[in-house]
C-alpha cells in the first residue's frame, strides 16, 4: 500500500480541492447558454471493510466525482448530472438540462439562484479518517474481535459480525450569480454484533464520528459481547406501557425522525403535527416537556455539519424546541419569502442534537423503579404522520430494570410509539454524547412507552 | 456447470411455474429494441484490470463496467417539483486473492486508472488475511458470452419528457377533481443500466436492464383531519407501453376519490379478524417475511449487523424440515419472468438466471444463493450450481446475494378475492402497502395498507381506517387457509431494497394472489395528539 498515493491523503489525492473544483465549476458556468446556472459537486472517497464470523466478508475503496447542472430560464429550470468530467460530457450535461428545462411548465414558486454568501468555516476533515487504509481498517476489526471473544468468553465462541467505513468528501456550489461555496469533511463509522452461540443472546455497539481515532475499536467489541452475554435466555413480559430508558444510540435512532415533521409549509398547509387547528402553525407553543431542547448547528464542535445546502444558502444555528417551546419550522426560501421568514435549510442540513440534562445512562437505570433498558431500534417506520407516530422494534440487548438494577433479559418488543409525543413524557433527560458524526443525542427515560407486541427475534 | 440433476429439477420448476402462473395484465411480447453490444474501448479498460489482477496473484477476478442512466420526474398539483437526470459511468474490480475478496472501484475510465483499481483491489485482499476464517471457494459455472436486453417496445428513457410530465399533471389535475381532495402527487423513475461483466474465467456478457417506476399519491384534508391514499402502481421491467397502459389520468378520479372517503371511514376496533390480503398488499409481506428470511447469508449471519439474520436456519435443521405453511403454499424464486424487475440472463458472476421453488407445499426447500455460498448447502439440497442471485447496484458497489423475484404461485381452484370475501364471515380486507415493519430474524411483523374494509357474513360492510395487521411469520403463513387462483394473479414490487454495508438497492418484484389468514390481530394505529 505504501508505493501507492492513497485517496484523501493531500499528495494525489482525489479528492478535488477548492481550485479544481473552482476551476471545473467555472468551465461549466461558461459552457452554459442559460440565464441562471447553479453547479453542483460532489468529490468523495470511501473506503469500508465487512466482516463476519472472524473472517472479512467484503471489502472495497471507492472514488467518484458527481456534477449536477441546473439551469434556469424564465421561471423554468432542471437538472442533470454526470460523473464523466471531459468537456464533451459536461456539455451533453448542460444541453440535457436546457431540454429539460425548456419543456417543463413554469415553476410559480421558483427562487433566482443566490448570488455570494458568506459561510462560517467549519473544520470537519480529519486527515486520520482520509487516510484509513485497508491494513489499519483490517488491524481495528481484529483488536474489536478480539476484544468481543474476550468479553464473550462466558457464553463460550462468540460470533461477531460489523462494518467499518472511512469517507471523506468535498463539496462544491457555484452559480452564475457568482456564489461560490467548497467544504470538506470526513466521517467513521464502526458498528459490531456480537451473538452468543446457545443463539439466545445478541449484543451491538456502534461508535461514528468525524475523527477515527475518536472510535475505539476495542471498546465496541467488549461492549458488543458484554450486551450478548447480558441478554442471553431473555424472559418475556406482557406487552404494555413501561418506563423505557433508551440509551443514546436508541434515541439516535428515534429523535431525527422529528426532522421532517419541522417542515413549516406543511405545518402552515394543515398537514403535520405543528399545524395549529383553524390555520397557521403551532410556533411559540409548548409542544414537548419543558428539559428538551432540539437544534441544529454546523458551527456546534460536536456536530461540524456542511454550513450550506444545495443551494448554497448559509445554515446557521436554528434552535427548533427550546425548554419544550416550539421556537422555528424549516422554511424553504420560497415559503419564507412568502410567509415573511428566514430561510432555514432543511432541518437536519445542521446536524441535530437533543440537549437538557447532565446524568450518565446508568443513573438513568439507578433512578427507575420498575422499567425496560433499550439498546438500540430496528426498522422503524412511519405510521400517522398527524403525530410522528412510529412503529419498530428493540434489538440486541432489551432489558428489565427494578429498584434501579438491571434484573434480567427481556425478549425483544415491537412498540408504536411518537418521538414528539414521549418527549412530553419524560422523567429524565441524561447527557448529550457524540453517536454518529452530526448527531449528539443523550439517553432518556420516557414513562409509559407504547411496547405492544413480543418479538422471537434475537 | 449445471449437473444433469440440477437441469432436471429447474426446468421442471421452470415449466410447472410458468404454466401457473396467469397471464401479466400487460402484453409486452412485441419487442422491437435489439441488445447493445459492450463499448470496444469498455472491453479494453476493463480486460486490463483483469490482466493486472492475474499478474499480481489474483486466484479469480471479475470486473463490472457499468453505465446507468436514471431519470426520475415528480409533480405536485399543478406544477413539477423535480426533475433529474443523470448519469453514472465507472468500473468496478473484484479480486480473489488466498481466498479472500478484495474490491475497487473507479469512475476514471482510463487504462491507468483501471490498472490501478486492480491494484487496490489486490491490496484490500491480501489485507483481510489478517481476519480470515473462512476460504472463500466459488462453485463452477460455464463461461458465457452474449448480449441481453429487457424486451422493451419502446425505451422511456428516448420518450420525450414533455410527454412525461403531461401525462404526470393530467393525473393530478383529475384527482383535484374530488371533493375534499387539496394535495396529488405523482412520479416517475426510470432507469437504464446498461453493464459489461467480464471475468478471468473467460465469461463476457453485456446486459441492458431496463425499469419503470410510476407513483401516485393524494390527500384529503376535511374538518381538521386529513388522508392519504397511494395507489399501488406495480414497478416492472419494461418500457414505456407499459406506463402507457396504466391509463394513470383516466384512473387517478377514482384513485383520489378514495382518499376522499377515508375521512369518513370507521376507525377499526382493535381485536383478531379474518384477514384478506389483496396482491396489491400481500406482495409486500412476501418480500419480507418469506424474500429476506431465505436469503443464505442472512441464515449463516453476514448480514447479522445490518439487516438482521434470519429464523430459518441452521440449514441442516429447517431444509426439507420446516413447515412455513399449509400445502397450498408453493413460493418460487426466479429471474426469469417476464416484465419483472429481477429479470436477467446473467447475474453478476455470469451465472445464467434461474428458477427454483423456495416452499414446496409449505416445506421450506432451499435458499438464494451466490457461487460462494453453494457449498455450504449443497449437501443438504442437492444443488450445485449457484442460483443466480449476485447483484451490485452500481459499478461502484461489490456484488454480493441479493433477493430475486420471490412469488406465490396460484392455487388450483381458479378463484378470485371476491369468492374469498364470500366464503367469510367477519373479517377486514386490505389494498396496497402501507408502512410495513418487522424484525430482524423476520418473525414479529406489522404491516399496513392503503384501503381497508370491514366484512360481515360474506359481504363488504363498509370502510375503515387506522388499520395494522401484526403477526409472526410461520403463525402467520399456517394460518393461510384460501387463495386466489391463476386470474387472479399480480405482479407487485419494490424499486428501492436496502440490505449490506454499505446499503445498496436492489429492484425486486413478488406476484401473488389474494389470500385469507385465520384469527390475524388488527391494530388501531390512530393516537391523540
Amino acid at each position: 500500500m505504501a508505493s501507492q498515493a492513497r485517496p484523501g491523503t493531500d499528495a494525489g489525492t482525489p479528492l478535488l480541492t477548492r481550485e479544481q473544483a473552482k476551476a471545473i465549476a467555472d468551465r461549466v458556468l461558461m459552457l452554459s447558454t442559460a440565464e441562471q446556472t447553479r453547479v453542483n459537486i460532489v468529490s468523495e472517497w470511501s473506503g469500508n471493510t465487512r466482516f463476519a464470523d472472524a473472517s472479512i466478508t467484503t471489502s472495497g475503496g471507492i472514488t467518484d466525482t458527481t456534477l449536477t447542472v441546473t439551469v434556469t430560464i424564465g421561471k423554468r429550470r432542471a437538472s442533470s448530472s454526470t460523473n464523466v468530467l471531459d468537456d464533451a460530457s459536461l456539455k451533453r450535461t448542460i444541453d440535457l438540462a436546457m431540454r429539460l428545462a425548456r419543456l417543463s411548465p413554469e415553476d410559480p414558486e421558483i427562487m433566482p439562484e443566490l448570488g455570494p454568501q458568506k459561510y462560517s468555516d467549519v473544520n470537519a476533515y480529519v486527515r486520520a479518517t482520509a487516510d484509513l487504509d485497508p491494513e489499519t481498517r483490517a488491524a481495528a476489526i481484529q483488536r474489536a474481535v478480539s476484544a468481543s471473544s474476550a468479553a464473550g468468553k462466558p457464553a463460550g465462541s462468540i460470533f461477531s459480525a460489523g462494518f467499518l467505513e472511512a469517507s471523506a468528501r468535498a463539496i462544491a456550489v457555484a452559480t452564475s450569480s457568482g456564489l461560490f461555496a467548497y467544504h470538506r469533511t470526513t466521517s467513521s463509522e464502526f458498528s459490531m454484533t456480537a451473538r452468543t452461540p446457545d443463539g439466545t443472546g445478541s449484543g451491538w455497539a456502534s461508535s461514528g464520528a468525524r475523527d477515527w481515532t475518536a472510535i475505539d475499536p476495542s471498546a465496541i467489541g467488549r461492549i458488543a459481547a458484554q450486551k450478548a452475554v447480558a441478554s442471553r435466555n431473555p424472559q418475556a413480559i406482557e406487552p404494555g406501557m413501561y418506563t423505557a430508558v433508551l440509551e443514546p444510540q436508541a434515541v439516535t435512532d428515534l429523535v431525527p425522525l422529528l426532522a421532517g415533521a419541522l417542515n413549516a409549509r406543511n405545518a402552515d398547509e394543515g398537514r403535520s403535527p405543528f399545524s395549529k387547528t383553524g390555520g397557521g402553525n403551532r410556533i411559540g407553543e409548548k409542544v414537548a416537556d419543558e428539559r428538551v431542547t432540539l437544534y441544529s448547528d454546523p458551527n456546534d464542535p460536536k456536530l461540524l455539519a456542511e454550513p450550506f445546502d444545495n443551494t448554497g444558502l448559509p445554515i446557521a444555528r436554528t434552535v427548533w424546541i427550546e425548554k419544550g417551546v416550539l421556537r422555528n419550522l424549516a422554511y424553504t426560501r420560497f415559503w419564507a419569502q412568502k410567509q415573511g421568514k428566514q430561510p432555514t435549510g432543511s432541518p437536519a442540513a445542521g446536524g441535530l442534537a437533543l440537549v437538557g440534562g447532565t446524568k450518565s445512562t446508568e443513573e438513568l437505570i439507578a433512578g427507575c423503579a420498575r422499567g425496560v433498558l433499550v439498546t438500540h431500534f430496528f426498522y422503524i417506520r412511519a405510521l400517522d404522520p398527524r403525530t410522528v407516530l412510529q412503529t419498530g422494534l428493540t434489538r440486541d440487548g432489551a432489558f428489565l430494570i427494578e429498584n434501579g438494577k438491571i434484573t434480567r433479559a427481556l425478549k425483544n418488543f415491537r412498540w408504536n410509539e411518537s418521538p414528539l409525543l414521549m418527549l412530553n413524557r419524560l422523567e429524565e433527560i441524561g447527557r448529550p454524547e457524540l453517536t454518529a458524526a452530526g448527531r449528539v443525542m443523550p439517553a432518556l427515560r420516557i414513562r409509559d412507552f407504547n411496547f405492544t407486541s413480543l418479538s422471537d427475534a434475537v | 456447470m449445471q449437473s444433469r440433476r440440477d437441469f432436471i429439477k429447474t426446468t421442471a420448476v421452470t415449466a410447472a411455474s410458468l404454466a401457473a402462473v396467469g397471464p401479466l395484465s400487460f402484453d409486452s411480447s412485441a419487442q422491437t429494441i435489439a441488445a447493445p453490444s459492450a463499448d470496444p474501448a469498455a472491453i479494453e479498460i476493463a480486460n486490463e484490470a483483469l490482466n493486472a489482477a492475474k499478474s499480481a496473484g489474483a486466484s479469480y477476478a471479475d470486473v463490472r463496467v457499468g453505465r446507468y442512466r436514471r431519470q426520475t420526474i415528480a409533480t405536485r398539483e399543478h406544477q413539477i417539483s423535480g426533475v433529474t437526470d443523470g448519469e453514472s459511468y465507472g468500473l468496478g474490480i473484484r479480486t480473489l486473492v488466498d481466498g479472500c475478496w478484495g474490491f475497487a472501484a473507479t469512475s476514471t475510465m482510463t487504462r491507468a486508472a483501471a490498472r490501478t483499481a486492480a491494484l487496490e483491489a489486490i491490496n484490500m485482499s491480501r489485507a483481510a488475511r489478517a481476519v480470515h476464517k473462512h476460504r472463500i471457494e466459488l462453485a463452477p459455472t460455464a463461461r458465457v458470452t452474449g448480449t441481453w436486453i429487457t424486451p422493451v417496445r419502446r425505451d422511456p428513457l428516448d420518450v420525450p419528457i414533455e410527454d412525461k410530465i403531461a401525462l404526470l399533471l393530467a393525473t393530478n389535475e383529475a384527482a383535484l377533481k374530488v371533493k375534499n381532495v387539496r394535495f396529488a402527487n405523482s412520479g416517475l423513475q426510470l432507469l437504464r443500466e446498461v453493464k459489461t461483466l467480464l471475468t478471468s474465467e473467460g465469461t463476457n456478457v453485456t446486459q441492458t436492464m431496463i425499469r419503470v417506476g410510476p407513483s401516485f399519491s393524494t390527500t384529503a384534508i376535511d374538518g381538521g383531519d386529513f388522508q392519504t391514499y397511494e395507489e399501488e402502481i406495480a414497478p416492472r421491467g419494461l418500457g414505456w407501453e407499459y406506463v402507457e397502459s396504466l391509463n394513470m389520468p383516466g384512473n387517478a378520479e377514482r384513485w383520489a376519490s378514495i382518499a376522499g372517503e377515508k375521512l369518513t371511514a370507521k376507525s377499526v376496533v382493535a381485536g383478531t379478524y379474518d384477514l384478506i390480503l389483496e396482491p396489491t398488499n400481500l406482495w409486500l409481506t412476501i418480500h419480507e417475511s418469506i424474500g429476506h428470511s431465505t436469503e443464505l447469508d442472512r441464515a449463516i449471519g453476514e448480514e447479522a449487523n445490518y439487516a438482521g439474520t434470519s429464523f430459518v436456519a441452521p440449514p441442516e435443521k429447517v431444509i426439507g424440515q420446516l413447515k412455513f405453511g399449509p400445502a397450498i403454499m408453493n413460493v418460487q424464486a426466479d429471474r426469469t419472468q417476464e416484465g419483472s424487475l429481477s429479470r436477467v440472463a446473467w447475474d453478476d458472476e455470469g451465472v445464467p438466471a434461474d428458477s427454483w421453488l423456495l416452499i414446496d407445499k409449505g416445506v421450506f426447500k432451499d435458499y438464494q444463493t451466490t457461487r460462494e455460498q453453494v457449498a455450504r448447502i449443497q449437501k443438504l439440497t442437492g444443488v450445485s450450481r449457484s442460483h443466480g442471485c449476485s447483484f451490485a447496484e452500481s459499478w461502484n458497489a461489490v456484488q454480493f446475494q441479493r433477493m430475486p423475484n420471490v412469488s406465490l404461485l396460484p392455487g388450483t381452484a381458479d378463484i378470485g378475492v371476491d369468492d374469498i370475501v364470500k366464503d367469510t364471515q367477519r373479517g377486514v380486507l386490505i389494498r396496497n402497502r402501507g408502512s410495513w415493519s418487522i424484525d430482524h430474524q423476520r418473525y414479529n411483523f406489522q404491516f399496513s395498507g392503503q384501503a381497508f374494509y370491514e366484512i360481515l357474513n360474506g359481504k363488504i360492510a363498509g370502510m375503515l381506517k387506522d388499520v395494522a395487521y401484526q403477526s409472526n411469520t410461520p403463525v402467520f403463513w399456517n394460518a393461510m387457509d384460501m387463495i386466489g387462483g391463476k386470474s387472479s394473479y399480480w405482479l407487485g414490487g419494490a424499486f428501492n431494497d436496502g440490505k449490506g454495508e454499505p446499503s445498496q438497492s436492489n429492484s425486486v418484484s413478488h406476484g401473488c394472489v389474494p389470500a385469507r389468514f385465520r384469527n390475524v390481530t388488527i391494530l388501531n394505529i390512530a393516537r391523540k395528539a
